[in-house]
């Protein structure tokens, strides 16, 4: 009896520890938005869009670099139907994100509808960082409604700013944030071998792509070294994952 | 300018077509073992091209610019187990040092 109520305490304790350290990774990517959100803000701006068209494309579209493109493509005098399949196909990676959340989102249909406006880079990243589906819905919920409410914020104070955000964010080095914030959030899986492949195939491949195809695709042909280790094969275990392995992507809970 | 309304209407709903679509259609349905292993091993090339192409692609061109040598940082910084902010934080700074220097 007390030996149960023990192991009943421990991991209820294991779960607020889970869920302690999501929320300060949700907390770092969402901090790690903010710069984007101010240049996003005053992009809009200079390419002539109002205060309210901005927050609409952030609170509606709700992804940074379609939003980019869209507001670049419409600045420079393009077609709506340009700005729009730009925006789209920088969103395809968004459905593979929402394969890998989706059997930790279950629930009622319009409880899933309403989560899924949050299905970008942070959030599946943050959410795909656990294992258990209740603690990779927390995990996604935490990043993403951070993250959207930052963006709007950020949206808005870009815009006011308009003119100098841009220089500034250079001037701080802002904008390696980003893509310091993914490399954190990939580290981990690193330590497995099939995933460092994985890892460096993905990258390899969306950089070549850079110079040759539209902006997106290059993240989404990253998949193609994903299908190419499946077929090799991989007798480690691909996945941080799974959870018949017992074992997690993060190391344990740090104590800071 | 109703373009940008026309066009975020638009872009607004195919994208949110794009998110909604697995966790509404697919549900939680246990997917084939091969399609899991494939679900499983994607967020790490996924990280890791948004992370490389964030750094390397200005545009349609490839640069190695103060952002390359940020990321590095990080790199180094994750590899002595520096917490999250702080390889964020090193990784700006470097960045900016960089650029400040030319």
């Amino acid at each position: 009896m007390r030996l149960a109520a023990s192991r009943l305490d421990d991991s209820g304790a294991a779960e607020a520890n889970a869920k302690r350290l999501l929320r300060r990774r949700a907390a770092s990517v969402t901090a790690a938005v903010a710069p984007f959100g101010i240049v996003f803000g005053a992009s809009a701006g200079t390419a002539g869009l109002s205060l309210v068209e901005a927050i609409g494309f952030s609170v509606f579209v709700f992804g940074g670099s379609s939003q980019f493109a869209a507001v670049e493509i419409l600045g420079d005098g393009g077609s709506v139907a340009a700005a729009a399949v730009a925006g789209l196909l920088l969103n395809v990676r968004s459905l593979a994100f929402g394969v890998l959340m989706a059997p930790a989102l279950a629930g009622a249909w319009w409880q899933r509808a309403g989560w899924s406006q949050l299905m970008i880079d942070e959030a599946t990243a943050v959410g795909t960082s656990i294992d258990t589906p209740a603690l990779r819905r927390y995990g996604y919920l935490a990043a993403g409604g951070g993250v959207f409410v930052v963006w709007n914020a950020t949206t808005v104070v870009g815009h006011v700013l308009s003119s100098e955000a841009g220089s500034l964010i250079e001037d701080l080095g802002l904008d390696a944030a980003g893509p310091a914030a993914f490399l954190a959030l990939l580290w981990p899986r690193l330590r497995r071998r099939p995933q460092l492949v994985v890892a460096l195939a993905g990258a390899a491949i969306a950089v070549g792509l850079v110079p040759l195809v539209a902006p997106g695709i290059p993240i989404l042909a990253s998949l193609i070294a994903v299908g190419v280790v499946a077929v090799i094969g991989d007798q480690e275990g691909a996945s941080c994952a799974t959870p018949a392995s017992g074992v997690s992507c993060w190391p344990p809970a740090p104590t800071a | 300018m109703c373009d940008a309304r026309v066009g975020s209407f638009v872009l607004a709903t195919g994208t949110y077509c794009l998110m909604a679509a697995a966790p509404l259609l697919l549900g939680a349905t246990e997917l084939p073992d091969r399609l899991r292993r494939f679900v499983d091993a994607a967020p790490a090339a996924l990280l890791a091209a948004l992370a490389a192409v964030a750094t390397f692609a200005a545009g349609d061109a490839l640069v190695i610019a103060a952002r390359a040598a940020g990321l590095l940082a990080a790199g180094i910084a994750l590899w002595r187990r520096a917490p999250f902010v702080l390889v964020v934080v090193i990784a700006s700074a470097v960045t900016a040092l960089f650029r400040a220097l030319g």
